[in-house]
């Protein structure tokens, strides 16, 4: 019992800590996804329906983030834009600030999700028949209320296996945070087994949360799935 | 080759070379001939940890995913947990848990301590060896119970009609036609895995990542040593996808569609 006590919320405990660092996770992992999703959509739409120069730039992007370790972009990015955003306010006269761990957390962690999200929009808005845009345009929709009533229903069952698997990543790439330093649900961990020595307490109570968030996700996403895919016809399989 | 003469593209990689060549001559490369035999001994390493880890856990996988497919409920059972745990928490925590926890284990056992074992566990790598096989093997065990699911009946039971043992119907017709079915995949695994290997510099392993951060923190040249880094692993990506590019290309299956 006694290496359970830890856990206590109450201050010999390190149950509080924890709980601060798992809100600073999804935080982040939601700031991120979302992030992911706008830079998803714009970079899918681009890659579609963009001039050659758009699509070779968004080729580009998705390639190099996808093939370089999500360590070292954080890195670059939180050093790069850090300094970018100091230049800028220097040459306007402004101080230095320090950028909050958070912001920038979100902004790294947005930008690579938004190379994976862009594949997988993009996949879900190719396999929207073709034959239901025609239809729409032929009827005279105006094009925000085909993608609002046509495209983007169709889109959703097809894209929800990539983005559940894009939620369950971000989730899991918050922990990278840790490295630089940032005071998340990992870090937290880290910060309490070092300190007490209780490196199993604290690593696997760490792993039964994020456990916890995954089995959670996993549940919530199969639930909006099967919401987005009602009224579809069912393979033989399912 | 066409593709690459239209004028945007020159213009693009027009822009690119540019870009290079204002960073080869503008950015501080000296320290590079200092740090070029830790650089390469880093790289050795890297490489070495990818192919050990991608080996011996496909080697765990193929059971793992055998057993979800076709095992009895108490090989299947356990095997889920293990690909849902290993799936479900990030491979940082993991890393750590490995490390620090047996680490902090192993020394109160003095029969341990007495193995010959002992000056190897004393060493980081074997931890960071383990943490990324197990990591593959629960991603891969999960790819494989697709994979052997994806194999049609018929040619199983054709193989049992044709009185095969039930080993040799495992090495001939399940396992090769199941791997064949998923190397695309496996492939974009494979570089994950590699972008997952610089974690392991967080435990004292010295690989490419740790290699540049050393750099980072002796001459405080910050970006030079990551654009580097960060070279050095599209490189690697690269190889990776024209390895199992080739490897596809081997097979009669990708003959027929070609």
């Amino acid at each position: 019992m006694e290496t359970l006590d830890l856990l206590a919320l109450s201050p010999p405990g390190w149950g509080a800590t924890l709980l601060a660092g798992l809100w600073n996770s999804l935080l982040i992992a939601v700031g991120a996804f979302s992030m992911g999703l706008v830079l998803g959509g714009l970079g899918a739409w681009g890659k579609i329906h963009g001039g050659p120069i758009t699509r070779d730039l968004l080729a580009m992007y998705t390639t190099i983030v996808r093939a370089v370790p999500e360590l070292i972009l954080i890195l670059i990015l939180y050093f790069g834009v850090t300094d970018l955003v100091n230049q800028i306010l220097i040459a306007f006269g402004h101080e230095r600030i320090q950028i909050s761990g958070v912001a920038a957390g979100i902004t790294v962690l947005g930008v690579v999700q938004g190379a994976y999200a862009t594949e997988v929009l993009r996949g879900a808005l190719l396999a929207v028949p073709q034959g239901q845009v025609e239809a729409a345009k032929a009827m005279g929709m105006p094009p925000l209320l085909m993608a609002r009533r046509i495209i983007f229903p169709a889109m959703l069952g097809l894209a929800m296996p990539g983005l559940a698997n894009l939620w369950l990543i971000a989730t899991k790439d918050t922990a990278l945070l840790a490295v630089v330093g940032f005071s998340e649900l990992t870090f937290a961990t880290r910060q309490a087994a070092a300190t007490t020595k209780a490196f199993f307490t604290f690593f696997l109570a760490a792993g039964v949360i994020y456990l916890i968030i995954t089995l959670l996700s996993g549940w919530a996403f199969a639930r909006i799935e099967a919401w987005a895919r009602r009224g579809e016809p069912r393979n033989a399989g399912g | 080759m066409r593709d690459w003469l239209q004028p945007h593209r020159i213009f693009l990689c027009l822009i690119g070379a540019a870009l290079v060549v204002w960073c080869a001559t503008q950015m501080r490369w000296d320290w590079l001939p200092k740090y070029a035999p830790l650089m390469a001994e880093g790289i050795w390493r890297t490489i070495w940890l990818l192919v050990l880890s991608t080996v011996l856990g496909m080697m765990l996988a193929i059971p793992l995913g055998l057993a979800q497919a076709a095992g009895p409920w108490y090989l299947a059972a356990p095997a889920r947990i293990f690909c849902t745990v290993i799936r479900g928490t990030p491979l940082l925590l993991q890393i750590w848990l490995l490390y620090y926890g047996l680490g902090s284990l192993f020394p109160q056992f003095p029969w341990i301590r007495q193995s010959d074992l002992w000056p190897i566990l004393r060493q980081a790598w074997p931890y960071a060896l383990l943490a990324l096989t197990l990591s593959y093997a629960g991603y891969e065990g999960e790819v494989m119970r697709g994979a052997f699911r994806s194999v049609p009946r018929g040619q199983l039971e054709a193989a049992r009609a044709m009185g095969m043992p039930r080993h040799m119907i495992l090495w001939r017709i399940w396992l090769p036609q199941a791997v064949r079915a998923v190397l695309p995949t496996l492939g974009g695994e494979t570089v994950l895995q590699m972008k997952a290997t610089p974690l392991v510099a967080t435990i004292t392993v010295v690989e490419i990542y740790a290699v540049a951060s050393r750099v980072r923190q002796d001459t405080f040249i910050v970006y030079e040593p990551l654009l580097l880094l960060a070279l050095v692993y599209l490189c690697l990506a690269g190889l990776i996808v024209l390895l199992f590019r080739q490897i596809e290309r081997r097979g009669p299956m990708t003959r027929r569609a070609g």
